[in-house]
Order: structure tokens, then sequence, then C-alpha cells
């Protein structure tokens, strides 16, 4: 196990540092990286305008950026954002605890939902049931997590409640193939002939089966949650780092998008690595 | 069920149809705006779904705007399927670090989520891009970003056929390697790369929707679903106008067909 996660460990830090080169590079090599909305500011002198220029014609060369950067942040000086004009470390201070909450809030609403209908849906086997449950999951599938995002501010619901139907919609098909299957399986059609309770079923004897796999599947579930925090949060006006990462991308602030970039990588990585192990141990134990 | 697909496939047919034959259909351009009249104007018989905040034919741009998104999606579908098929197959049918390396390739683009990454890139285009550059490279980015998760399935499909037998037997009678990639691993991956083509077409209207309702989509004067649905910004003031949710109603139409249509394409992949 120990090796495992040392394993996890390496992985997490050759993406990172992967990632944020990645996102450095595109962000250089994105046309318009020369241009900047406040060359365009009447109120500037020609060498305000010139000084400005010379900032972006530092950050032209991707490898010293990125080398500059890094060596800064690992003193914990992840830079100034250009449009907010505050560090950047004080900016993600301040939202990614908000960002968390929402993301939390909104997982365990989708992951709920996803499970209690799969379960009922693979359970109960009532042909309507499964139809309306497909569908709900497919229509909310169908529409654009933004237009999901402004339909809860219209109605003034809390805004992990669209994270959590975006999570639902995209969890619930896996689940329910999985739970499907493992219905299928000849040891669980013999318990069910021998009249085994339903609960009793599921939990001795599907959970232990497709334990791991719903486990991944949540592990990717995160990566999808965090993408809709974007939306969401720009949308119903809550001030976490997906919001912060629209204004970013608004004002065109490089050091903030790309610390943004590897924060987000952590988080998507550290999720999927928890399922990952914890996949690993749910069946070794099992085993 | 059949009968639902059917009946999917004749509503994307009637919405691929109406919206190529844009300039036949449509009462005006799309970037006409009607002065004489006043902005938000209710539905009337000259203009069927009403006109938008600058008084232009809201029925002439949900159309027009239609074409592109039916048009660039499976374009930027494409780009992503051919980015995979390069990649995954290559990688599946090397095999040792060949296909690590892509495959930490595909990881790396598969830990940073999609909208993060699109809407990292797409904000740094210029300032005064006009409408045609904006919708080419957003099109364009969602091809070239899109291609990890179809990769990682394409290289497990080549792996699989660079194991099997009659793949053993050209190499045993001395088939160089490009002709045995060319004309035996990737025709057999064909129905893996038709699946991974119309699974990607819902999931970038999907993203272009996206980054339209936030702003990075397509420039204006310009439609597409996604800009057509930054006017929902202001429903509430217009909750009323029902009207104004056809762009909505028509993306959610057509997504929806390509799921049903391509529940069965899965299977038969």
């Amino acid at each position: 196990m120990l090796k495992l996660c040392l394993r996890h460990l390496f992985r997490i830090a050759v993406t990172l540092l992967l990632g944020g080169l990645l996102a450095a590079t595109l962000i250089r090599f994105a046309p318009g990286f020369d241009t900047d909305e406040q060359q365009m500011d009447s109120r500037l002198s020609a060498e305000s305008i010139q000084a400005l220029r010379q900032q972006r014609a530092a950050q032209k060369n991707v490898l010293k950026f990125y080398a500059a950067f890094l060596s800064a942040a690992v003193r914990g000086d992840f830079g100034k954002s250009e449009t907010l004009d505050r560090p950047v470390r004080e900016l993600i201070a301040e939202r990614l605890p908000v960002t968390l909450k929402l993301m939390a809030y909104g997982l365990v609403v989708g992951w709920s939902l996803a499970l209690l209908f799969a379960v009922t849906a693979t359970m109960a086997r009532i042909t309507a049931w499964d139809l309306a449950t497909t569908a709900l999951a497919g229509l909310f599938l169908c529409i654009p997590s933004a237009v999901l995002a402004l339909a809860f501010v219209f109605i003034r619901a809390p805004g992990y409640l669209a994270l959590g139907l975006i999570v639902f919609s995209h969890v619930f098909r896996y689940w329910r193939n999985l739970l499907d299957k493992s219905y299928a399986m000849p040891h669980i059609v013999t318990a069910r002939a021998k009249g085994l309770g339903t609960v009793r079923i599921l939990l001795w004897h599907v959970l232990p089966v497709s334990g791991a796999q719903l486990l991944a599947v949540a592990g990717v579930s995160v990566s999808i949650a965090l993408g809709a925090t974007i939306p969401v949060e720009a949308l119903c006006g809550i001030p976490g780092i997906g919001e912060l990462a629209w204004q970013a991308a608004l004002g065109r602030d490089l050091s903030l998008l790309v610390t943004l970039t590897l924060l987000v990588t952590v988080v998507t990585l550290v999720a999927n690595t928890a399922s990952d192990v914890l996949g690993q141990a749910f069946r070794t134990q099992r085993a | 069920m059949k009968r639902i697909r059917q009946f999917a496939c004749v509503l994307l047919l009637v919405v691929t149809v109406a919206s190529l034959g844009a300039s036949v259909f449509a009462p005006a351009n799309y970037a006409t705006q009607f002065r004489d009249e006043l902005p938000n104007a209710a539905p009337s018989r000259s203009h069927w779904l009403g006109t938008d905040d600058l008084g232009r034919d809201r029925f002439s741009r949900v159309l027009y705007g239609t074409r592109v998104s039916l048009l660039l999606a499976p374009a930027a579908a494409l780009l992503s399927t051919l980015l995979a098929a390069l990649i995954g197959a290559l990688a599946g049918y090397l095999g040792g670090t060949w296909e690590k390396i892509a495959m930490t390739g595909a990881d790396l683009f598969l830990s940073l989520p999609w909208l993060f990454l699109l809407l990292m890139v797409r904000a740094m285009l210029p300032l005064n891009v006009s409408a045609f550059t904006s919708v080419t490279v957003t099109f364009f980015l969602l091809g070239l970003l899109g291609w990890a998760a179809s990769a990682r399935v394409v290289c497990s499909g080549a792996k699989a056929i660079r194991n099997s037998d009659f793949v053993l037997l050209a190499r045993a009678s001395g088939v160089s390697r490009a002709r045995l990639l060319l004309r035996h691993v990737l025709p057999n991956l064909k129905p893996v790369l038709l699946a991974q083509f119309w699974i990607s077409i819902p999931i970038f209207i999907l993203s272009e929707a996206n980054l339209g309702i936030l702003g990075l989509g397509v420039a204006e004067p310009l439609p597409s679903w996604g800009s057509l649905l930054r006017e929902l910004e202001s429903y509430a003031n217009f909750s009323n106008e029902y009207w104004r949710l056809v762009p909505l109603v028509l993306l959610v139409i057509t997504v929806t067909s390509f799921q049903l249509i391509l529940s069965r394409d899965e299977v038969s992949a």
C-alpha cells in the first residue's frame, strides 16, 4: 500500500509540473497573447503602454516564465493578479474554501440522487421508474451547465443544487450500469432466489462487488464538479475559484490563470488518487 | 426504443435541413437591424420569434446560429477524432514507451477540467477579433483539446488489434509497420473512431453553449447557440416571453437526439 501511495504521489508531482507547463504554453501561444485591454485605455500615457508591453514581453519565453513562477511558488509566492491587483495567494486563500464547500454540498447532492435512483431503478425493476430516472438524468445531461445555473438563479435556489444535478446526470448512467451488471451475477441471482432481503443483497453482495468501480466513477465526478463550478459560481454570483477563473479569463491574467490551473489539477489528481487507493483497499479487503 | 431513435433521426434531420437552408428560410439576415421597430418586439407576422435587444429578427438568428453550431461542432469532432486516431492508434500499436508517453499526455489533458482549459485559452484571443475568427478559433480549440478521452479508447482498441492473430500473421509475412498500421489496424478501428466522433459532437455543442453564455464564445454579430443563449441572462425580466427559450429548446432537442442515436451506435461499436 505504501508503495502504491508513493507511486501515486510521484505521478501527481509529474502531472502537476507538466500541467502547469501545458497551461503556460497554451496561454503563451494563444493568439492575442501580446494584446492587453489596458493598452487601449486612452488615459494611459505612451510610457505606461510601453511599460505594459515590456511586462508582457518578459513573459514571452514560456520556460523562463514557468521556471521563475515555480521558484517563486516554492517560496509560497504565486505572483500578483494583474486584474484584481492583489496577491494570488491571498485570492486563493479567500476563495478556495467557498469552492470546496460548494463542491462538497454539490457532490453529496449529486451522489445521493444518483445512488438513490440507480439503486431503486435496479432493484425495483419497474419499467416506468427505470425510464423516468434515465430520462431525467438524460435531460440534465443535455442542458448546458450554464443554463442550469441560470435556472437556479431565477428560482432563487442555492447554487450547490445546480452543481448536484450536473454531477447526478453524469454519474447516474455509469452507476446504474454497474449495479445492473452486479445484479446479474450468478451469486446474486442465487441470493435473490433464496429470498434474501433487498437491503441485505445490496449491502452484503452488490456493493462489495461493485464498490471499487463506484468509487472510481465518484473520483471522476470530482473533476466534473470542478469544471462546473465556473458557470455555477460565475452566474450564481458565488465568489469562489470558478468565478475567479472566469474573471482571470476575461482579464487575461496569466499568473492567476496558471496558478488556478495548477490548483485545479491538484484537486482533480488528489480526488482521482484517493478513489484509486480506496478502490484498491476495497479490493484487497475483499480478497 | 427503435421508434424513438427513428424519431430522433427525423428531428435531427429537420433541424439540420432547416439550418442549412437558413439563407432560404430566414426572412432576414442575422445581422440586419430593424430600426423602424422597437427592440425586443413580440412575435408577429414579419418576425416569428420577435426581435432581440438590437432589433434583429430572432427567428433568422436562431436558424443561422443553429447552422454555425451544427456545422462546426462536427468539424471540431472530426479534428479531435483524427488526433485521437493518430495518437491512440500509434500508442496502442507501438506499445511500450510510446504508449506510456501518449497516455501520460492523455492523463494530463484529462486531469485538467475541460472548461478550465478551454476558458483559459479562449480568453487569450485578441480583443479586436472578427466574428469569423472567433467562431473558427472557438471550435478549433474544442477539437484540439478534446482528443484525450477518445485517444484512450482508441489506444485500447489498437492494443487489442495488435495482439490479434491476423496482425501476427501479417507481421510474420513481412508486412511493414506503416502498412500494418494503415491497412490493418486503422480500418479495424473504424467503428471505435465513428463512435468517438458521434460522442464528441454533443459534447462540443454543449461546451460552445457554456462558453457563449459566459461571454467567451462566438463574437457578435455572428450567432451560435451559445451567443443566442446569452439572452437568457436577462430572462427574469421577460419571464412571460416563452419564445426566448426557442434556442434552448432546439439545443436540448438536438443534443437529446444525438444521445438517443448514440446509444445504438455505442452498442454496435
